[in-house]
């Protein structure tokens, strides 16, 4: 039985004026995946991310999400059409508790905008929130503000936020970025776990060799907006051209 | 809701049924004013405080909100018919005036919202066959419902309650509702909540327009009790009012311009026994209280609340200290 495929880019092109950053990438995620895309500085994966996400108009190419073009959609439709991401920088909301940022995460997947206005102010998501967040352990800072949390909490909780209206794809920009050690080991945990018991597709950037060589099941190398090597982890360790241009001697 | 809360809104509307008791015709005008404006800044607090988008246009709004009321009600209109007319007129130019704010963002957008409320201005002042032009129009009636007529002060003090304590009650429901989550989220990181699944285009008009709409109903009661409106009322000047009540009160606090509207309309009248100084004396308090607590009296209120409550340690706290 062939694999569903989750995210098919095809012939992406994104041009800043003279600047190519990204040149004719094309490639397929299947269902279940955790595909790593990495690359030096400046080799497009940013600008691929946003282009996949509709944050910036490609100047060519064609973006596929479960078989359907996503081509002019905004991130809230990417978002309802079961796509969930995390953000480079620290992305919550800081003058908020935990839990309310995990209930703001869900809330819009459920009924409409009028139903919202006169429904439960929870949207009836508390009980969901409390077991996301006990599964990202972060259950004792339930009332904290965002805001007040360490950086390395508070990536747990943006991934918490991704997670929280079941997404079948999740874009992770860069998710270990800054976070110790510890921290680090946590997340990988999570993100491990929750693909297998959910399935859930991943697309990870991450410049932590170790953390990405040991979390992907696949990874793509990019370098000057181009795609220089696509394999299994060892593979791509072991890859001469990937050595030369990103993870050197 | 707490039994704090309750108790505070228990007395907190006994007061404002016994406040005019024994009080001349001035101190009521000035208490409807204070009402009348609590509900504009609650608009503009809901626009600013919680939706995070700045806008200079709330004096203009209840502007048109006043001259449709009045036009209406001295064609022969029913109050109720005018002030549907009045929330409607700017629900819908409130929506419009959101669209600049989808592309534009502070100081920006309080330039396109205040070169609106000059525009609203020069309409109001220019169109003489409509408007009145400068001499404005004089002899609005008040509002009549079968045997309570609210020609005398007092009928219309407690007419003006009953406005101010629905639009608050709704504005409380709206905020406890998912909505008041989605306007935080707005203003706390747009981009974050839009890819959580929010439309944040259609939460930012929305913003605008519940906003200008509750202007609007603040100026269909203003020209009734003033029985006499003119362009010169709704200038800039008033938009910054309405702005310092927000401001001064605590913005994205849901009683801060209650508070804020409490400090700008009635603390200069309890002043006046100072003579000349009661202007010198308001500033410098708003000055005070905008250097020590610049998230205004109901943040520096919170600050305090917090400094005082006995805090549970954090276990993670406790153990990152030991690292």
């Amino acid at each position: 039985m062939q694999t569903e495929t989750v995210l098919s880019v095809k012939d992406m092109t994104k041009h800043f004026g003279p600047i190519k950053a990204v040149n004719g990438v094309s490639f397929e995620v299947k269902k279940g995946e955790i595909l790593g895309l990495i690359g030096p500085n400046g080799s497009g994966k940013s600008t691929l991310f946003n282009c996949i996400l509709g944050q910036l108009a490609p100047s060519s190419g064609t973006v596929q999400i479960n078989g359907k073009s996503v081509a002019g959609a905004q991130a809230h439709d990417l978002n309802r059409l079961g796509v969930g991401r995390t953000f480079q920088q620290l992305s919550v909301f800081p003058q908020m508790s935990v839990i309310e940022n995990i209930i703001m995460a869900g809330q819009e997947h459920h009924g409409t905008m009028f139903t919202r206005l006169f429904g439960k102010s929870d949207a009836g998501l508390t009980g969901a929130a409390e077991d996301m967040i006990e599964f990202f352990r972060l259950g004792h800072l339930r009332d904290e503000m965002a805001g007040s949390l360490s950086y390395g909490q508070q990536k747990l909780l943006d991934a918490a936020m991704a997670f929280m209206a079941g997404p079948g794809l999740v874009l992770l920009d860069e998710p270990a970025g800054g976070v110790n050690l510890t921290m680090l080991q946590y997340l990988k945990e999570r993100l491990i776990t929750y693909n297998r018991e959910h399935g859930t597709t991943f697309v990870v950037i991450e410049h932590n060799m170790e953390f990405v060589m040991s979390l992907c099941t696949r990874i793509i190398v990019l370098a000057e907006g181009e795609i220089i090597a696509e394999g299994a982890p060892e593979d791509i360790r072991a890859n001469q051209n990937v050595i030369d241009a990103y993870l050197g001697g | 809701m707490t039994a704090f809360r309750i108790l505070f809104l228990i007395t907190f509307s006994v007061a404002l049924l016994f406040a005019p008791i024994g009080q001349s015709n001035y101190i009521i005008y000035i208490l409807c004013s204070w009402l009348i404006f609590s509900i504009s800044a609650m608009g503009l607090n809901l626009t600013l405080g919680y939706a995070g988008q700045i806008s200079l246009a709330q004096a203009a709004f209840m502007g048109i909100g006043a001259y449709v009321t009045a036009l209406l009600t001295m064609a022969g209109m029913h109050w109720l018919v005018a002030v549907f007319c009045s929330i409607s007129a700017t629900f819908l130019i409130g929506l419009a005036l959101g669209y600049p704010a989808l592309r534009v963002q502070h100081h920006f957008l309080a330039f396109v919202t205040l070169a609106f409320n000059a525009l609203v201005f020069l309409v109001l002042r220019n169109e003489e066959w409509l408007t009145g032009g400068s001499l404005g129009l004089v002899g609005i009636p008040r509002p009549v419902f079968g045997p309570f007529d609210t020609m005398k002060q007092l009928p219309f003090y407690y007419f003006t309650v009953v406005c101010f304590l629905v639009t608050a009650g709704a504005m409380a429901w709206m905020l406890h509702s998912p909505w008041g989550r989605a306007f935080k989220a707005l203003r706390e990181n747009p981009i974050r909540a839009n890819s959580l699944g929010l439309n944040t285009t259609r939460m930012t008009l929305l913003a605008f327009a519940i906003g200008s709409s509750m202007a609007g109903l603040a100026g269909a009661l203003q020209a009734p009790l003033v029985q006499f409106i003119e362009p010169g009322s709704f200038t800039l000047i008033l938009s910054l009012k309405i702005l310092l009540m927000v401001i001064v009160g605590g913005s994205g606090y849901f009683f801060g311009p209650i508070l804020g509207a409490a400090l700008v309309v009635l603390l200069p009248e309890m002043l006046r026994f100072t003579d000349g100084y009661y202007l010198i004396i308001y500033a410098l308090l708003v000055l005070v209280v905008m250097i020590f607590s610049p998230q205004g009296l109901l943040g520096l209120g919170r600050k305090l609340l917090i400094a005082m409550k006995p805090r549970k340690e954090r276990g993670d706290l406790k153990q990152g200290a030991q690292l």
